[in-house]
């Protein structure tokens, strides 16, 4: 159907429900369409929310890495001196049902990634987040959309992946965004996520999966400024059954809204390759002198 | 419902070209740019800007050839080059490296106007580099100071060098630091390297999205757009397009101090133009200034071939042993080379 047409009908369908003053919800707004009529995604989106540190329901915590303190759980001391910037904010979380199922032995290493992450996270290192992470870090990615191709291009990292539309086959290889395999289900864009590597995790609290993980993620426009985002998740290695997130995707407003650099690589050279100088500087703080003892 | 057809078929004109639903030309695709054709005109063709088809057989003939020998499997029970190694040069470092199975750039030169082409370069008229500026040419004999064969020494250090070229991370090339292809692969100005010559255009009415294969590196032409301020630059510098007529211009300033060019500066502009030749080749045509290192303008065009080829993740800063490897082999070096100083 023409795009014309279909608004047309829409515009029938609702002229329909108001006549017969059925409680309806309210019609959400026309959204943007290409040529041929389907959704159009084109443009700068961001989620918004405190899902990249933690995808499950969660209160604030002092950090993203604790150690046991005399009265509850205290920064460690690598992340002491960042204060309330190091901490984490609370969010309802974006995984239905608040809880990511975990098998027993999977969730302990949940655990041991968080007490080491400053060493773990892939993101401290600027290694490309893979698929659903990239879609809620705190960066924004751009979607160039025509009626035959889909590309989004992520700001963190300039990691990228290409939507196929035409069967791929089972992934060649795993790669750090994994192969994506579209589909239209209608107006919702439908992507089979399979080869991630197992090096990638789901946010900064140590939530890990094998190559074995497949995400089906949903894009859906919900209005001509969001999308609605849903993902599934089954990885028999380490969760008992497949779970979902669902987030909003909001379109940066700003006029001048763009992709900036960050290829973040250059940033981590000191933490990586630093103590290979020629003259390396300080790895650590100095301690600092102890106070001389005042004669009595 | 008839009407739609036939108004497009005369927008289209004679050419049968494919065209957005906006009828600009259809630039969307993935285009292998890999050749043998050289940036520069070899001495032995240096006037001409054509090749003939016997030389342009015999030039893949001699690459083919050479290839297949320098291919083949490496002896599993060959021994260890000599200490001071092997005489071996290039990416062999002087230790025999390993085979040349990973070379993938091209197989024959390219054709423009229906001739083979001698070299990318086509401005200056001779096809070879403009000269450089004084500065450019103080910039380029302290690189070449600092850049030798692998002699397994630490030249650095028996030269008493202020600097040497492993002290830091950033004194090393970007390619192998991870942040850009090496040989402007990603450009601008896009050039053909040794291996991984894919590209992936996706246009659409206000972007035009290049994806180069080595290093994920993505180019977004903001299509009339205004450049960026000064003082945000980036590595593949900032892209304005515009069309005229069929070809896509797209001007790209606001770059960092190590373009991808070899030897350019922050104050390089490249414009570049994009057309169809026909439904599976572009014509990518560019000229390069940067009065800061060039006397004067230089510009070149090849062509774009259309692939079914698939682009692979070139996940490099993530799988870069060897970055850490390099800084620690010079720090071994140096090691020895005060070791033996010390011992005289």
């Amino acid at each position: 159907m023409r795009p014309v047409a279909k608004r047309l009908l829409f515009v029938t369908i609702a002229f329909a429900g108001i006549a017969l003053s059925q409680p309806r919800p309210a019609a959400s707004p026309a959204i943007p369409r290409l040529a041929g009529g389907k959704p159009d995604f084109n443009g700068i989106w961001q989620a918004i929310g405190s899902a990249n540190y933690d995808i499950e329901r969660h209160m604030a915590r002092p950090s993203l890495m604790l150690r046991k303190g005399p009265h509850g759980p205290l920064p460690a001391i690598p992340l002491l001196r960042l204060g309330a910037v190091g901490s984490v904010p609370g969010g309802m979380g974006i995984v239905e049902g608040g809880k990511i199922p975990y098998k027993p032995e999977a969730e302990t290493k949940r655990q041991e990634n968080r007490d080491n992450w400053i060493d773990r996270d892939p993101e401290v290192r600027c290694y490309m987040p893979g698929i659903p992470r990239a879609n809620y870090m705190p960066f924004p990615f751009q979607i160039i959309q025509n009626p035959k191709q889909f590309f989004i291009a992520y700001e963190y990292a300039g990691a990228t992946r290409d939507i196929y539309f035409k069967d791929p086959g089972p992934p060649e290889t795993d790669s750090w965004m994994g192969q994506s395999f579209g589909k239209w289900e209608g107006d919702t864009l439908v992507v089979d996520v399979t080869g991630q590597m197992d090096q990638t995790w789901f946010d900064r609290s140590g939530t890990h999966h094998t190559n074995q993980l497949r995400v089906v993620e949903r894009y859906t426009m919900t209005s001509p400024n969001h999308i609605r985002y849903e993902a599934t998740m089954t990885d028999p290695e380490v969760f008992t059954g497949p779970w979902k997130i669902s987030l909003p995707l909001y379109r940066r407003m700003e006029a001048d809204a763009r992709i900036m650099d960050f290829k973040c690589v250059e940033f981590v050279e000191e933490l990586m390759f630093g103590e290979f100088r020629r003259k390396p500087l300080p790895r650590h703080e100095q301690p600092t002198q102890p106070k001389q003892e005042q004669p009595k | 419902m008839i009407v739609l057809p036939i108004a497009l078929l005369l927008f289209q004109g004679a050419t049968a070209l494919p065209r957005t639903a906006g009828g600009e030309p259809d630039l969307s695709g993935t285009y292998d740019i890999a050749t043998l054709t050289p940036l520069t005109r070899p001495g032995n063709v240096k006037d001409r800007l054509s090749l003939t088809d016997e030389e342009a057989k015999a030039l893949a003939k001699a690459t083919a050839d050479q290839m297949a020998q320098k291919s083949l499997a490496s002896d599993p029970n060959r021994k260890a080059p000599p200490a001071g190694g092997d005489g071996s040069e290039g990416a062999a470092g002087n230790v025999g490296g390993y085979n040349a199975v990973w070379v993938d750039n091209g197989t024959g030169a390219f054709k423009l106007d229906g001739k083979w082409r001698t070299s990318i370069l086509i401005d200056p008229p001779n096809g070879q580099m403009p000269a450089m500026t004084q500065e450019a040419r103080a910039r380029a004999m302290a690189r070449g100071r600092m850049s030798r064969p692998n002699r397994g020494d630490a030249f650095w250090i028996t030269e008493n060098m202020p600097v040497g070229p492993y002290d830091d991370p950033e004194l090393r090339p970007v390619a192998e630091r991870c942040l850009m292809g090496f040989g402007s692969s990603s450009g601008p100005p896009a050039l053909p390297v040794l291996y991984n010559n894919l590209k992936q255009i996706v246009q659409t009415k206000d972007t035009v999205m290049i994806l180069n294969e080595m290093v994920h590196d993505v180019r977004l032409i903001r299509i009339n757009g205004k450049h960026e301020p000064e003082d945000i630059r980036r590595w593949l510098g900032d892209s304005v397009g515009r069309w005229e007529g069929d070809t896509l211009v797209v001007d790209t300033t606001n770059f960092k101090d190590q373009p991808g060019m070899s030897g350019a500066s922050r104050n390089m502009r490249v414009i570049e133009r994009f057309s169809r030749i026909d439904a599976k080749t572009l014509r990518y045509h560019f000229t390069v200034e940067d009065p800061t290192i060039w006397t004067k303008p230089f510009s070149g065009e090849m062509a774009w071939p259309a692939t079914d080829a698939r682009i692979y993740e070139y996940a490099c800063h993530e799988g870069n042993y060897s970055f850490g490897n390099i800084l620690r082999g010079a720090r071994l070096l140096e090691a020895e080379t005060l070791a033996k100083k010390n011992a005289k």
